[in-house]
């Protein structure tokens, strides 16, 4: 949008300025004029002459303008001026939105649309950004008591997210503002993850860790001299440091999942060939708790927007716990399916045990961090308590759901819904 | 959105009302969120401020309820207007209440704080609020793009809140049953838990009056209720234990 009043303005000046650097020249011609004047001819032309000439040095482009014009004339080829805000938006890493006086959205980029799921052109930014500081500082924006401002916005799901956030107006006069969205997630979450990870590491830590303990103390004191003692006692305390070592790799991994940004659009997962060398790679532990994986697979290539190492970890902990949780049934199932539902449309990757199934009362807890059904069974099978928590975030990220079926006695069902997008 | 009427002003105090919406919405995402933050991490100075918090809920939506009045008597509005406008004030209503129950976990802090729970309930609690607090976000997303065809999610999610709750009503009847000094805290939470399953109840709604806003038709008539903590009946005491 050309503002016409700022046009005339700078031409104004410009006129201005052409009059200054003539100047000389200026009072000469009048001084000519006027000495004219005085040696007599009576005339009313004298005056117009003066005006005319005045008017001519206005006008008159000086070497310098003539330069400065054809410099401004190479930027412009260049692009500057034909370089569309869509394409700056474009290539601008962090959400970005632009929106007008009434906070309605004109222009979101990629990133926004990845960030911020459902933003729409037209869409008011006030409905969207709800919390209370974002509300302040679009209100400040648009009714122009600030110029611009900078706010820190946390979103705290699906997955929590720290922005530092940014809000000025674009240019002069074009009633345009943009808004600037800096991911500051990583730098908040070390501060937090080291308070979390001692909230959560310390109590699950302590268990083996007192074993470990005890069991140092009887061999150091009365079983100091009993070898079948000491054998068993060793292998216990080995079990115990795998177990916290376990605990550790998961909780890191958990951590640093949260940690990552949102998932970048773009990348495919062929998850035929994932699901296949998830299965390869769990062939021993299947083989050793005497399971057979049986797979039912749709035709033709499946692939679904996503992280091809993170969804490899969701079906590698899903069909781990159906191996170990349900090694009575005899069989694993894999099927991968199209979703049926209408309005979703996807892929459905089901792994299916015939296990001893899951009670109701704790299907609805079962993804939560150390919530376990069965503590010792967890324990003898070497479960952590966090591999569900892992696929349940991983899922959040893809914009994917687990949906979680089972009866008591007749195994457990664990579907994982890709959107197709 | 909306189309363009003849009178600007018109289209100005319909976008109030519902910039008004999206501001007591963020509000009371925010409370809620606190709310539960305070009881989670025992902070009782977070959960005085919560408290305090909900004045701003009230006043909002005595201001939306004047102001619909005013538009209803002013400019007589038909067809989507007139429901926009009935929409508004039921889901202020609605949002004004989720306050109120953000308000209610905040005041049970005090209560909790002394004797510490297990920490797998207050995860219980804080993933029961989780599902619920995304209800409520997405809900109001929805009032934003008012993309309705996309509204099944909040029927299963409603589903899940539910069967979440039972599981939280359960565990708290073990730990009642195991120590009868865990009654009173243990009481107190299972407030809680009511309380923030009612959040997601009123979501619901909200979406349920947001589908009638923008088709004008009732949501499908609903499937019976998930939630079977009446019908949680824990055996007697153990003799064991």
């Amino acid at each position: 949008m050309v503002d016409k009043g700022a046009d005339q303005k700078g031409a104004t000046q410009a006129a201005i300025a052409r009059l200054r650097r003539s100047r000389w020249l200026l009072a000469a011609a009048l001084v000519a004029v006027l000495g004219v004047y005085g040696f007599g001819g009576l005339s009313i032309f004298v005056p117009l002459l003066a005006v005319a000439l005045l008017v001519a040095a206005a006008m008159l482009p000086t070497a310098a303008e003539r330069q400065s014009a054809g410099g401004t004339a190479a930027i412009e080829v260049g692009g500057l001026q034909r370089l569309s805000g869509e394409y700056l938006a474009a290539a601008v890493a962090d959400p970005l939105i632009i929106f007008d006086r009434t906070a309605t959205i004109v222009h979101a980029n990629a990133a926004a649309f990845a960030a911020f799921g459902g933003l729409a052109p037209g869409m008011s930014l006030l409905l969207k950004f709800r919390a209370p500081e974002m509300q302040a500082l679009l209100d400040g924006i648009v009714s122009g008591t600030m110029a611009s401002d900078v706010v820190d916005y946390t979103e705290k799901l699906p997955v929590e997210r720290t922005y530092r956030v940014s809000a000025s107006s674009v240019g002069h006069g074009t009633d345009l503002y943009v808004l600037v969205f800096k991911d500051q997630s990583e730098a908040r979450r070390i501060d937090r993850m080291r308070a979390d990870f001692i909230a959560n590491a310390s109590h699950e830590l302590r268990t083996p860790l007192a074993s470990i303990a005890g069991f140092i103390e009887t061999l150091r004191g009365p079983a100091r001299n009993d070898a079948a003692a000491r054998d068993q006692f060793l292998q216990i305390m080995q079990n115990q440091t795998g177990r916290m070592a376990r605990l550790i790799d998961d909780l890191l991994s958990l951590s640093r999942l949260e940690m990552k940004p949102y998932l970048q659009p773009g990348t495919e997962v062929d998850l035929r060939q994932t699901i296949d060398s998830v299965i390869d790679s769990l062939a021993p532990l299947a083989n050793e708790n005497g399971i057979a994986i049986e797979r039912d697979f749709i035709d033709g290539p499946i692939s679904v927007p996503g992280d091809r190492d993170e969804l490899f970890q969701v079906f590698e902990n899903l069909l781990e716990n159906a191996c170990k949780y349900g090694q009575s049934g005899g069989r694993v199932t894999v099927s991968i399916a199209h979703a049926e539902d209408g309005q979703d449309p996807g892929v459905d990757v089901t792994i299916r045990d015939y296990g001893p199934g899951i009670a109701e009362e704790h299907i609805p807890r079962i993804t939560e961090r150390f919530y376990r059904v069965d503590v010792e069974n967890s324990r003898t099978q070497k479960g952590t308590g966090l591999g569900l928590s892992i696929v349940k975030h991983i899922l959040t990220r893809h914009n994917a759901r687990l949906s979680i079926k089972s009866e008591v006695g007749k195994g457990a069902a664990f579907t994982v819904h890709l959107p197709a997008q | 959105m909306q189309s363009v009427h003849i009178v600007s002003a018109y289209d100005e105090e319909l976008k109030f009302l519902s910039k008004r919406i999206a501001a007591m919405g963020g509000h009371a995402e925010r409370m809620v969120e606190q709310a539960v933050a305070a009881l989670v991490n025992a902070d009782p100075g977070l959960a005085q401020k919560v408290i305090q918090d909900d004045l701003v809920l009230d006043e909002g939506q005595r201001e939306i309820d004047d102001k619909a009045i005013v538009i209803i008597a002013r400019r007589q509005p038909m067809a989507t207007d007139l429901r926009e406008i009935v929409g508004a004030i039921r889901i202020s209503a609605d949002i004004e209440r989720v306050g109120d129950l953000g308000k209610n976990v905040a005041k049970r802090v005090a209560a909790v704080i002394d004797g510490r729970q297990p920490s797998s309930l207050f995860r219980g609690l804080k993933a029961l609020a989780d599902l619920a607090l995304t209800q409520l976000k997405e809900v109001l997303d929805v009032y934003a793009s008012r993309s309705v065809e996309k509204i099944g999610f909040v029927r299963d999610r409603d589903d899940q809140i539910d069967a979440m709750y039972t599981s939280l009503f359960r565990e708290l009847l073990t730990y009642m049953m195991e120590d009868p000094r865990n009654i009173t805290p243990c009481t107190h939470l299972l407030f809680c838990a009511k309380n923030i399953e009612r959040i997601g109840d009123h979501a619901t709604n909200i979406a349920e009056t947001i589908y009638y806003i923008v088709t004008g038709d009732q949501m499908p008539a609903e499937r019976p209720k998930g939630d079977k903590t009446d019908q949680v009946v824990l055996p007697g005491p153990l003799s064991a234990g």
